[in-house]
């Protein structure tokens, strides 16, 4: 293949970077759809119902699984090429370099978390509605009792208010919120969007687009993780 | 002042290596780096052992000949400095001092803490220069450029082509270098009629050498001792992907 996007590592990075971009756009799309939850379960499941089995959405869902697929098989190729770009021969003492961030260094593994959450996100919820709807279901079984395809409140309730539920997600978040501080301003250095004076402002986004979208998801999942437990005083 | 090194030695490319240990005593504080090891070095030569080799020229911080990783940074503690720059008075009496040569799979060992960097060579011939006849030094307003412009072509024209971005970077990546070396020339007039064909050679070319790819760490830019910063890389994925698309 005699493709830049494919043969150079610029354009490698490229692909990373939008690749990257259109998954945050979405993220942030998932998190803004979440918190219809918190506040009406009605809301909350006509957007479910919307995003069921309807052409759109199916074409929306392969689109970002494609992403997702790209994304990691680029992130392990350039990992691959990096590995032997290093050598076999490695320092003895390894020192932090002053102003490098933790994240910008481990983002494979914070994205292998991130891609593990994903995985369990997809089967609790995805495998429970937009499946069950592509398999001809309307309802499936959920801890011992039948939920309909479109009710995502009740998957939420059901979901998180179970204590390892809640724990495995916000560690989900954390990692999600360690790979966007790096990646996100990230890509605009990898298009070449970026200099001296963008640097700072760059980073500021990212660490707050990262954080908006932590407290975003967690919100959901501490709210109904209390609602489920605390019924007495919420 | 007194010191324990932990030095690589290797005896060539194709040898195994491993670390040895040495002595030094009486060292001034004002002693450079790479004074106290000609000082090693006369002892073990007075011992009738194999003197430690290593890369130094001008000593005084511009022509990029020293290198060395120690105690795990390149060039050694302190910002914006070489290994020739740095003397012994950052280190505490009585310390432990690892050194190594630089360890990129595209700079391999030649003896000890020398090591291959023609790699770097061989990027600047692929497209790391001016290809006009520039004769005798033009008048200098003889082509007006903005005082910003050439600043920034300055800063990175102070690359000396050591190598500590490609060592210190965990991807082994040469961008800082070949950014460096595109941004100087892409900022000027004069380079800018070739500006797309020197990006597209020098990328083919790093890359055709086995560096590897750059992931934004910022590691080459803190240990960078011209202070070369990343916004380079930046001009130069730009400079890359705009004559790429206009292919």
């Amino acid at each position: 293949m005699n493709c830049f996007l494919y043969n150079s590592s610029v354009g490698k990075k490229l692909v990373m970077s939008i690749s990257g971009c259109a998954l945050v756009l979405f993220i942030l799309f998932h998190m803004s759809m979440n918190l219809a939850a918190i506040f009406s379960a009605e809301a909350y499941n006509m957007i479910c119902e919307l995003l069921g089995a309807n052409w759109y959405a199916l074409v929306g869902t392969a689109g970002l699984a494609a992403l997702v697929v790209v994304h990691f098989a680029y992130a392990l190729l350039l990992t691959i090429n990096n590995y032997r770009a290093r050598g076999k021969q490695r320092y003895a003492v390894e020192t932090k370099e002053p102003g490098v961030s933790w994240a910008s260094k481990n983002m494979l593994v914070l994205g292998v978390i991130v891609l593990g959450g994903l995985l369990l996100h997809l089967s609790h919820f995805w495998a429970k509605m937009q499946l069950v709807e592509i398999l001809g279901g309307h309802e499936s079984e959920v801890g011992g009792q039948m939920i309909a395809a479109t009710d995502g409140a009740a998957l939420i309730q059901y979901t998180f208010s179970q204590w390892y539920n809640v724990v495995l997600y916000l560690v989900w978040f954390a990692a999600l919120w360690f790979h966007l501080t790096h990646g996100v301003w990230s890509m605009f250095q990898t298009a070449g969007w970026a200099n001296d004076t963008w640097y700072p402002r760059l980073k500021c986004i990212a660490q707050l687009v990262s954080t908006i979208i932590f407290l975003g998801f967690a919100a959901v999942v501490v709210v109904f993780f209390v609602k489920a437990n605390c019924g007495c005083c919420c | 002042m007194n010191f324990t090194l932990k030095i690589w030695r290797q005896k060539d490319a194709k040898s195994k290596g491993a670390f040895e240990t040495y002595k030094v005593t009486d060292i001034s504080a004002d002693t450079s780096f790479l004074e106290m090891l000609d000082i090693l070095n006369n002892n073990l030569v007075h011992e009738g052992k194999d003197p430690v080799a290593f890369d130094h020229d001008c000593r005084e911080g511009i022509c990029g000949m020293c290198s060395l990783h120690i105690n795990g940074l390149a060039h050694g503690p302190g910002q914006a400095a070489t290994t020739c720059q740095i003397y012994m008075r950052k280190f505490k009496d009585g310390d432990t001092i690892t050194i190594e040569p630089w360890r990129s799979a595209a700079f391999p060992v030649i003896k000890d803490l020398v090591v291959n960097r023609g790699a770097y060579d061989q990027i600047l011939q692929a497209g790391g220069y001016v290809s006009v006849r520039t004769n005798s030094v033009p008048d200098a307003n003889a082509i007006p450029i903005p005082k910003a412009d050439a600043d920034e072509s300055m800063d990175a024209a102070a690359c000396i082509g050591c190598g500590a971005c490609a060592a210190t970077c965990k991807n082994g990546s040469a961008m800082l270098f070949v950014a460096a070396r595109v941004s100087s020339l892409a900022k000027l007039p004069q380079g800018r009629v070739e500006g797309a064909r020197r990006a597209k050679a020098m990328v083919a070319k790093m890359d055709e050498l086995g560096f590897g790819n750059c992931t934004n760490t910022g590691a080459c830019q803190a240990e960078c001792p011209k202070g070369i910063s990343i916004a380079h890389i930046a001009r130069l994925n730009r400079e890359f992907l705009a004559a790429k698309l206009q292919d």
